[in-house]
């Protein structure tokens, strides 16, 4: 039972690092702000939160601490994530010509 | 069996460290390294953890809970300078 | 010290060298002020890895919190005279 749950633990620790590897990967590839905030914390709420488990199987007397983390990490990454792609909206950053659909300036009148 | 695939996890990490820290070197804008600042400030708290794994100490839990705090704070405190605000 | 720890602390000497002349050599000062933020994360982090998590807690939150906070704070107040 132990040894299966280490397995477990080691390959979920894998899975979360290789969310967090492809999230750097599209950190260099994106060619624009707001892609390069879709991959940077969409990839690495993910990655951490399966880090968080698998730590979880492998020290299961952790448990608390590690929720604790896992929360502050699920609830505070999206809102920052939110939080600075308005800011970019709002200052104007430069936006791909190959940007079909803008909600947020059709919302505001186009003005913000 | 369980500490070799750490080190693989840890090496993982480190790789993800590398690419985001290449984007903060030359990102053009602020908002770019304010982005991979994040990423940075996530991916050590990842690296954290597995070094709580390997040395077998829960003390530094602690440490990555305050990181997690702290990436929140950081980006919504730059994410008002973008905009104009204060 | 085990080999994982030696390889993370030389990572994290390399990039706190990077981000420091990134905070020296950068355009502007927002960049420069991020910069700061980030070798102090890192210091944090060394410190961890050296065995020291109270200091490390304190440097995380005082360097890398307080310090980009306040840096940005008063940058936002004294917008359009950062040129003198």
């Amino acid at each position: 039972m132990g040894i299966i749950l280490d397995v477990i633990g080691g390959l979920l620790l894998i899975g979360g690092a290789s969310f967090l590897v492809v999230c750097g990967l599209g950190l260099i590839r994106m060619p624009d702000l707001f892609t390069r905030i879709q991959a940077g914390t969409k990839a690495t709420t993910l990655g951490t939160l399966l880090t968080l488990v698998g730590a979880t199987c492998l020290r299961p007397e952790w448990g608390i601490e590690l929720l604790l983390i896992g929360l502050f990490t699920f609830f505070t990454n999206p809102l920052s994530s939110h939080v600075l792609a308005r800011a970019a909206h709002r200052s104007g950053v430069r936006k791909l010509s190959t940007m079909k659909v803008d909600r947020l300036a059709e919302d505001t009148g186009g003005e913000s | 069996m369980g500490n070799f695939l750490i080190y693989v996890a840890a090496a993982l990490v480190g790789l993800a460290f590398i690419f985001a820290f290449t984007r903060f070197i030359k990102g053009p804008s602020a908002a770019d390294r304010v982005v991979a600042f994040d990423v940075l400030t996530i991916i050590s708290i990842t690296g954290i953890v597995l070094g709580a794994l390997a040395g077998e100490r829960s003390i530094y839990l602690d440490v990555a809970l305050v990181y997690a705090l702290l990436s929140f704070l950081g980006v919504i405190v730059v994410a008002r300078y973008i905009e104009g605000g204060f | 010290m085990s080999t994982l720890m030696l390889a993370m602390s030389l990572l994290f000497a390399c990039a706190m060298i990077g981000a420091a002349l990134v905070a020296i050599r950068g355009k502007s000062l927002p960049i420069a002020i991020l910069a700061a933020g980030l070798v102090s994360l890192l210091a944090s982090i060394l410190f961890l890895i050296l065995a020291a998590p109270d200091v490390a807690m304190t440097e995380a939150a005082i360097g890398s919190g307080l310090t980009v906070f306040l840096f940005f704070f008063v940058l936002g107040r004294v917008r359009g005279g950062e040129h003198d």
